[in-house]
Order: structure tokens, then C-alpha cells, then sequence
């Protein structure tokens, strides 16, 4: 090992306490994975194999029953202004109006900043999600599209190095989804954070990552490949349709969740502790 | 549609409010001059209309004048009702502020830690109970002061629901938020103040709104146990002094302060409440 990854993930495993005594249900197992710093890595697995879980341990909201998490060479223990986590369900708070949801992230990261600063920053952040006629609504005055904007305006504000997303766009129709994603891709591609994402939509995953870690069904669940999506950026949803890599990526991720992932659960799988997953270029 | 409800709400409720205040009146009427005294009456000297219900033109009259000179100060036996309600409200808000200051800090402990709820569930489960007005020979005999008493017992009464309400609603912050604050990394009292209180809000107010109520009825008995001064004073005083008119008069006038502070709680939770 000659360079620390920015993020690296050893031997991770969460298990609960099964339902007779001393014995364990293992939710996942032996996840190794390393993430560069400005990668955007998206998670891609069945229900329940433990995607949220892998999340909210990265997150420090979780604690893992074995395994390591580092960045930046530092072991990851309790949550962290550093990383910041989109949640599935937008996480708002209610009583806040949209500008104050803002601002309290802003306020949190520099408790030192003049009001005037936090406020012109926050607004600068809810511009590029394009809300600036929203700033006083309350999140029940909001739609869905625009929660789930404020809440990516909120975590973009605090620039933390890692972002974590669980879902984000999982409750939206696919009109808001495409829209919001393009949004997201603009957003990023000026910050270059550090990105984790969770989706259960392949085609949101080629359009967004540069690599797809794909998660075999729990219980015992691994991550079994790391699927590099070889499309030069900038990538828009009507253009990478045509790219020739395209359809090779998405046949590989559709039949990795349809045929392969259930034939990797269970104990008996060939992914020993250590082991990283298998790389996938479909490059051609 | 709505505008028209209301109207027709308003409509209905002056027509019960006629015909309740007209059989009333008309059921009390006293005895007419010309009409006939039985011999029984004419030695009783009258003493049937004694004991006739004032009807409500007595009382109307009545709390015209005692509402056109509300405080007036006739020594201790004769004040007037305003002095009277202002001194009760005076021990309800005092003893109901101590009790809040009390229970929102206590409930704020055992909503958030499980050991402080499992550890002082039993006390709780055992002192809520208890008639207020139980607390109150031990309280007279303690504190030796009819006043503190009162207030004591005022105090008693208002801090359980503000305390389980406060508990209940700290203990049920949704966890996503307090995954937010943790993401912040907010401190354990920052969390308290900008999420799990804003958050908790309503329910407390909720508490605060029960125990006013609460609070408001048990002053009444409470004052006509300690006497001296106050609204439960003063109707038993009146009841003793048999002018039941002034009864009737001060069952209303507790009625609407009741009805007042309760409104102003409300004001307040709606102040503090959101939608999710
Ligand atoms: N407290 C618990 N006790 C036992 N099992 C649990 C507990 N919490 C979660 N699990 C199990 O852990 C597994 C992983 O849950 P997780 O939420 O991480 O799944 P997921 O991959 O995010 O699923 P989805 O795609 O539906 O969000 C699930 O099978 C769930 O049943
Ligand atoms: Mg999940």
C-alpha cells in the first residue's frame, strides 16, 4: 500500500442479534471498498441487503459490528460536519422556513461568520437550486421536488468533503427526478465533493457516477463489483442514451440485480475478508 | 359556505340563549302582590321568594353594577369582583409559572434519558392522583401561610400534565431530526434548544393548556377552604350571606376568566405549532 484512499472501508460488517440467544443474523459482511477523493460512487442493491446501513455507519449515525471506516487516514467515529447526509425523506425542519433551514446548517459549520455573511451564503446556495422565490415558505408549503431541493441546497452549503445520499430522488416523479438530477450534476461539478449515493434507479446511477458498487442480496450480503461507468463527462440524460458504452453498462448492472445478485448472498460466496470487489470495465 | 356556518351558528346560538334565559325568567318569576299568600306565607313573611331562584334580570342588574365599580375596597368582607378574580388569577399564574419551571426542565430529563423515566415513573404514577386539595392541611401546617398555600397547591395540580406532556413530547422528536442535528454536530444543548424544543413545542403547550384549566378549577375549592380572598372566597362568602344572585353572577364571571386563559394558551400554541 503505497497512498491512503481519501475513504477506505475495511472488513465492515453489522449484524443484529438473532432471534435465539448467542445467535446473529448477519446483514452484510466483508465490505472493502476505497472512494477517491471526487468520485462519485452511487450503491446499487435489492431491498434490504443493507445499503442505508453501510450509509448511516459512514454517516456516524450507525456503528458497524466489525470493520473500519478512514478518511483521510483518520478512523471515522460519530458524526461529522464533514460529511454530510441527504436524507430519503428531506429531513427538513418544519418549523423553519426554507431560508432558515439553510441557514441553520450554515450556522452550525461557522458559528464564527457575521449574520449578514451566513445569510447572503445561504442564499447563494438556494439560488443554485433555483429557490430563491421560496425562501419563506415553510417545508409544508413545499413540493416534494422543491423539499428535496432545499435539502440538497443544505447539505451543498456546508461543503462537507464526503456527501451522503440516501435515495434522494426515490420518492419524486421522473420528471422533478431528471430535472433535479441535472441540477445535481451542476452543483457538483463545480464543488467536486466527494460523493455516495444510494440509488435503486440504473439509469440514474450511469448518468451520475463515475463508478457503481453493486451489493448481492443479504442476508450475508457483498459488495460484489465495482462497475466503472466509462462515459466522458459532461453527461446529459438525452446524450449518454447514444454513447456505445451505454446499453453495455446497463445490461451488466440489470442482469448483475436480476439474475447474479441473489446467486451471491448467503455464506457460501467467494469474497474472502480483504478481498476488494471486482472491478468492471466495460469500456470499449 | 363557511361564512354562511358561522352566520348560522351565531343564529342558533341566540335563540338558545333566548329561550334558556326566557324559561329561566319565566319559571322565577315572584310571587305577584295581588295574587293570594296563603296564611303559611303571609307568617313566613315572605320567605318563599327567599328561596326562589334570582332570574336573570336580578343577575343582569346585578353584574351591571358590580362590573360598573369592579374594584372597589370595602374592607375585607366587601370587595369587589375584579379584586376578587385578580387575586385568583394572581395565584394561578404564579403557581402555574413555578410549576412550568419545574416541569418543562424535568420533562425535558425524562423524555430524553430512559433511566430518569424508569426511575422516576414511580414517584410520578403516586403523586398525580392525589387530589390537590389533599396537599392542603400539610401545606397550611408546613408553610403557615394561607397565601403560599394556595399557591402551593395551584402548583401541585399544574405540574403533571406539563411534566408527562413535556416527557411524551420530547421522547417523540422524530429521529430523522435528531439525525440532522447530530449530522450538524450540535452540541447536546444546542439539540435541546433549536430541535428537540421547537420540535416538542406543541405537545408541551398542550400540558401548559391542561394545566391552567386544571389550575383554574382547583383554585376555586382551594380558596374556599383557606377564605380570605378571592373568587372561591367570595361565592362562598355570598352563599353564606345567601345572595344567590351574586352566586350565580360570580359562577359566570369564573366561567369567562377560565375561558380567557385558556384562550391565551391556545393563542400561544398556535404561535408554536407547524405542520409537518
Ligand atoms: N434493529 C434491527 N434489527 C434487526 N434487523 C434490522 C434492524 N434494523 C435493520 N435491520 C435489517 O437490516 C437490513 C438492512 O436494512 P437497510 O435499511 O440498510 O436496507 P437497504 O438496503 O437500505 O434497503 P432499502 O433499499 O429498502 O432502503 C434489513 O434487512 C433490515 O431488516
Ligand atoms: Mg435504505
Amino acid at each position: 500500500m503505497s497512498k491512503h484512499s481519501f475513504l477506505e472501508i475495511q472488513g465492515l460488517k453489522k449484524s443484529y442479534p438473532g432471534q435465539t440467544k448467542g445467535e446473529e443474523t448477519v446483514i452484510f459482511e466483508h465490505a472493502n471498498f476505497n472512494i477517491e477523493k471526487g468520485e462519485f460512487i452511487c450503491v446499487i442493491g435489492h431491498s434490504g441487503c443493507g445499503k442505508s446501513t453501510i450509509l448511516n455507519i459512514l454517516a456516524g449515525l450507525d456503528e458497524a459490528s466489525d470493520g473500519l471506516v478512514f478518511m483521510n487516514g483518520k478512523e471515522v467515529s460519530g458524526p461529522s460536519l464533514e460529511r454530510g447526509v441527504i436524507f430519503q425523506n428531506y429531513s427538513l425542519l418544519p418549523w423553519k422556513t426554507t431560508l432558515e433551514n439553510i441557514v441553520f446548517a450554515v450556522r452550525a459549520k461557522w458559528p464564527h461568520w457575521p449574520k449578514e455573511k451566513i445569510i447572503e451564503h445561504s442564499k447563494h446556495y438556494l439560488s443554485l437550486v433555483g429557490l430563491d422565490h421560496a425562501l419563506d415558505r415553510k417545508p409544508a408549503q413545499l413540493s416534494g421536488g422543491m423539499r428535496q431541493r432545499v435539502s440538497i441546497a443544505r447539505a451543498f452549503s456546508t461543503q462537507p468533503e464526503l456527501l451522503l445520499m440516501d435515495e434522494p430522488f426515490g420518492a419524486l416523479d421522473a420528471l422533478t427526478r431528471g430535472v433535479i438530477q441535472e441540477e445535481l450534476i451542476k452543483i457538483w461539478s463545480e464543488s467536486k465533493q466527494t460523493v455516495f449515493m444510494i440509488t435503486h434507479d440504473v439509469d440514474e446511477a450511469i448518468l451520475l457516477s463515475d463508478r457503481i458498487l453493486l451489493m448481492s442480496n443479504g442476508p450475508h450480503a457483498q459488495i460484489a463489483e465495482s462497475v466503472t461507468v466509462s462515459i466522458p463527462r459532461q453527461r446529459k440524460r438525452t446524450d449518454i442514451i447514444h454513447h456505445p458504452d451505454y446499453y453495455k453498462i446497463r445490461n451488466h448492472l440489470v442482469d448483475f440485480l436480476i439474475n447474479r445478485s441473489k446467486d451471491l448472498s448467503g455464506v457460501a460466496t467467494q469474497v474472502t475478508a480483504g478481498q476488494q470487489p471486482k472491478t468492471i470495465n466495460l469500456a470499449s | 359556505m363557511l361564512k354562511s356556518l358561522n352566520f348560522k351558528a351565531t343564529i342558533v346560538a341566540f335563540l338558545l340563549l333566548v329561550v334558556l334565559l326566557g324559561s329561566w325568567e319565566w319559571m322565577n318569576q315572584k310571587p305577584q302582590a295581588t295574587q293570594a299568600l296563603s296564611e303559611y306565607e303571609l307568617l313566613m313573611g315572605g320567605a318563599s321568594q327567599q328561596a326562589q331562584v334570582p332570574p336573570p334580570s336580578e343577575i343582569i342588574k346585578l353584574a351591571y353594577e358590580e362590573l360598573s365599580n369592579p374594584f372597589y375596597d370595602a374592607g375585607p368582607n366587601d370587595k369587589g369582583i375584579g379584586i376578587q378574580l385578580a387575586y385568583s388569577v394572581y395565584r394561578v399564574l404564579v403557581g402555574f409559572f413555578l410549576a412550568a419551571l419545574v416541569a418543562i426542565p424535568v420533562g425535558f430529563l425524562i423524555g430524553m434519558s430512559p433511566l430518569m423515566y424508569k426511575a422516576l415513573n414511580p414517584y410520578i404514577q403516586v403523586l398525580r392522583p392525589i387530589s390537590p386539595l389533599a396537599w392542603m392541611p400539610l401545606a397550611l401546617f408546613i408553610i403557615k401561610d394561607s397565601e403560599l398555600s394556595a399557591i402551593f397547591v395551584i402548583f401541585i395540580c399544574s405540574i403533571w400534565p406539563m411534566l408527562l406532556n413535556t416527557a411524551f413530547g420530547v421522547s417523540n422528536v422524530r429521529k430523522d431530526w435528531i439525525n440532522v442535528a447530530k449530522t450538524h454536530q450540535l452540541s447536546p444543548i444546542q439539540t435541546a434548544f433549536q430541535v428537540i424544543l421547537p420540535a416538542a413545542a406543541p405537545t408541551i403547550l398542550t400540558g401548559m393548556r391542561i394545566s391552567i384549566g386544571i389550575a383554574w378549577l382547583v383554585i376555586v375549592a382551594a380558596e374556599m377552604l383557606v377564605g380570605g380572598t378571592g373568587i372561591g372566597y367570595y361565592v362562598w362568602n355570598e352563599w353564606n350571606n345567601l345572595d344567590l344572585a351574586s352566586v350565580i353572577f360570580s359562577i359566570f364571571m369564573i366561567g369567562l376568566i377560565g375561558m380567557i386563559l385558556d384562550m391565551i394558551l391556545a393563542a400561544a400554541a398556535r404561535f408554536v405549532s407547524y405542520q409537518e
